[in-house]
């Protein structure tokens, strides 16, 4: 029999998310895939699994989880919110090798909102049009194309132990969310007057309770419209900030429609989308303009540093024990990371 | 000249891993054709860093990746593409897909009869002889927005959305028909339901219809559909393909 995790408990935004479902948009199926995929990244690097590999994701609410496997590592990383196994508080950003019977309780997110739960070799689940990420809107892909719920046996693809030392990534390596999105204006930025792309420019936006998978509603002051708010419906980038009637703007993100009929006056850099899922709702947002070209380089620059993780993390010493710095240090961040944040 | 046409095409960035090249600014199978001819230009350039293409009634959006290609690398090599016009006339298939209209199937059939001053056995047959053209799959997996309906259908969308229609919905709304594959929310008037699957994970094609196909709605009997149902629930397709003329 091949090792699982049996779920606990789990809160009703947990699905399985890789990098998303790529080609099918055409046919009017979104990409899904990690709302944070920078976090998805490291906690697959902590484990030593490729980049993509699916992680199961959190939205707000954690889970809880019993090991049903001889020894599996595993890693959590995105939101800032407390972790235990078997009740004594352990650190994110961190690999740990669990035994069968242990207990693995991720908390409810104190700062960000997306967290990912991945463990070494992956999950043993059918590739749905070419990915395992979750739609759950279509009931696609993931865990039986749904939200876990507790009961739920994850099976491990991993046939073998994991070999080496538990890894780290230090905490001034960590990404930092910006408070400042980038964004590149178009492609319908003509629907606007001047007034009202100034004023997407130089307004801070408040994240409302609408805030999900599919995108984040914004309310703040209104957009003006230059020629009405509807267009012939048309694809919708990741990223795009569309404004229907109301003037209020709404960030599509990774489980949005693929085509819409609402302007859409800018598009937020796809090195930023990572900042933006971690907004909670009642965080303040702006918006910077910047060109394309500065967009790719920021990207390329992030891509770089994606590239290169596996040189950032650290060696844990000692085998299982918790390791008193690592946990003194996360608590140290997370009251850094709070101030920067509203 | 399609109508609504653009002189030359406008490429509109959407961020730094999108671009929309829209083509011009109408509703129209010709339009149409002009986005199938440029999309099957990109295919079939087949340019490294471009990860997928979606075509819609007037625009394409190609999603690219740009750590493989600078959006000036991608502008230049689009402005290059040899556009055969003739490439989007597709509609090589024709589907003929069969609908029980009215009652538990359609519950606004009798209401769009009220509202266009038809009887319903007149909106049946109005709707069931149009040829469609798929324009667009957005929305939701599968959900074809189809042109060409009779001008006499024409009607404005519900003011309120129903917040769940079923799998196989096929609807009209303003000067448009659909048919849809997933459990949508929809402010679209239910005619009737098809029992087909247009879209079935367990095919090698998932997905039925595609941008530029014809598709023709033939009513059945109430009595037939539960059958039918059971049949497409199996695996079989039930619709019919036929090569267009």
């Amino acid at each position: 029999m091949t090792g699982a995790l049996l779920v606990r408990s789990a809160g009703p935004g947990t699905t399985f998310q890789d990098l998303g479902r790529r080609g099918w948009l055409r046919f009017g199926v979104p990409t899904a895939g990690a709302m944070d995929p920078v976090a998805l990244h490291v906690a697959n690097a902590l484990v030593g699994n490729p980049a993509g590999e699916a992680a199961v994701e959190f939205m707000l609410q954690g889970g809880a989880f019993t090991v049903e496997a001889d020894e599996v590592r595993v890693a959590v990383t995105g939101a800032e919110g407390a972790l235990a196994i078997d009740g004594q508080a352990a650190a994110a950003w961190r690999s740990y090798r669990l035994h069968r019977g242990q207990e693995l309780h991720v908390g409810p997110a104190q700062v960000g909102v997306y967290s990912y739960l991945a463990v070494a070799g992956g999950f043993a689940l059918p590739a749905v049009l070419g990915s395992l990420s979750t739609h759950v809107r279509s009931g696609i892909g993931g865990f039986e194309g749904r939200a876990l719920r507790a009961g739920d046996r994850l099976a491990l693809a991993a046939q073998s132990p994991p070999r080496g030392p538990d890894l780290m990534l230090p905490d001034a390596e960590r990404p930092r969310p910006r408070r400042s999105i980038r964004i590149v204006l178009g492609p319908q930025d003509d629907y606007f007057t001047e007034s009202g792309i100034e004023c997407l420019l130089h307004s801070e936006y408040q994240v409302t309770t609408q805030a999900d998978r599919m995108g984040l509603r914004l309310s703040g002051p209104k957009i003006e419209h230059a020629k009405g708010f509807n267009i012939i419906s048309d694809g919708i980038a990741q990223g795009s900030i569309q404004v229907p009637g109301a003037g209020e703007p709404i960030l599509l993100m990774a489980d949005r429609q693929s085509t819409g009929g609402y302007p859409k006056i800018a598009t937020a850099i796809t090195a930023d989308l990572p900042s933006v899922s971690q907004c909670r709702p009642g965080s303040m947002i702006g918006f910077v303009a910047v060109t394309i070209e500065d967009a790719q380089e920021a990207r390329r620059t992030r891509d770089i540093w994606l590239t290169g993780i596996h040189d950032r993390l650290r060696a844990v010493k000692g085998d299982g024990a918790y390791d008193l710095q690592v946990l003194m240090a996360t608590n140290l961040i997370s009251g850094a990371i709070s101030g920067d944040l509203p | 000249m399609p109508d609504g046409l653009y002189p030359r095409p406008r490429f509109l960035p959407a961020g730094d891993a999108a671009l929309t090249i829209e083509l011009g600014d109408a509703i129209g199978a010709e339009l149409n054709e002009r986005v199938l001819a440029f999309d099957a230009a990109i295919q079939a350039a087949a340019i490294p860093g471009i990860v997928e293409t979606v075509p819609t009634y007037r625009s394409i959006s190609v999603h690219y990746d740009p750590a493989m290609l600078g959006a000036a690398e991608l502008r230049a090599r689009l402005d290059d593409l040899e556009i055969d016009p003739e490439a989007g006339r597709t509609a090589t298939r024709l589907w003929r897909i069969p609908v029980a209209y009215g009652g538990a199937y359609g519950m606004d059939l009798e209401h769009i009869a009220g509202l266009r001053g038809l009887t319903p056995e007149r909106v049946v047959e109005l709707h069931g002889a149009a040829e469609y053209r798929v324009y667009m799959i957005g929305f939701a997996p599968g959900f074809s927005y189809l042109g060409g309906l009779d001008e006499r259908l024409h009607t404005p969308r519900r003011t309120e959305p129903r917040l769940r229609t079923p799998a196989g919905s096929v609807s009209i709304g303003g000067m448009q028909a659909a048919v849809s594959s997933v459990e949508v929310p929809s402010g679209w008037h239910m005619l009737g339901r098809t029992p087909v699957r247009t879209f079935d994970l367990r095919r090698d094609r998932p997905f039925l219809l595609s941008v530029g196909d014809a598709v023709r709605f033939e009513p059945i009997a109430h009595g037939e559909w539960e059958a039918l149902d059971v049949r497409a629930a199996a695996g079989e397709t039930v619709a019919r393909c036929e090569a267009s003329p």
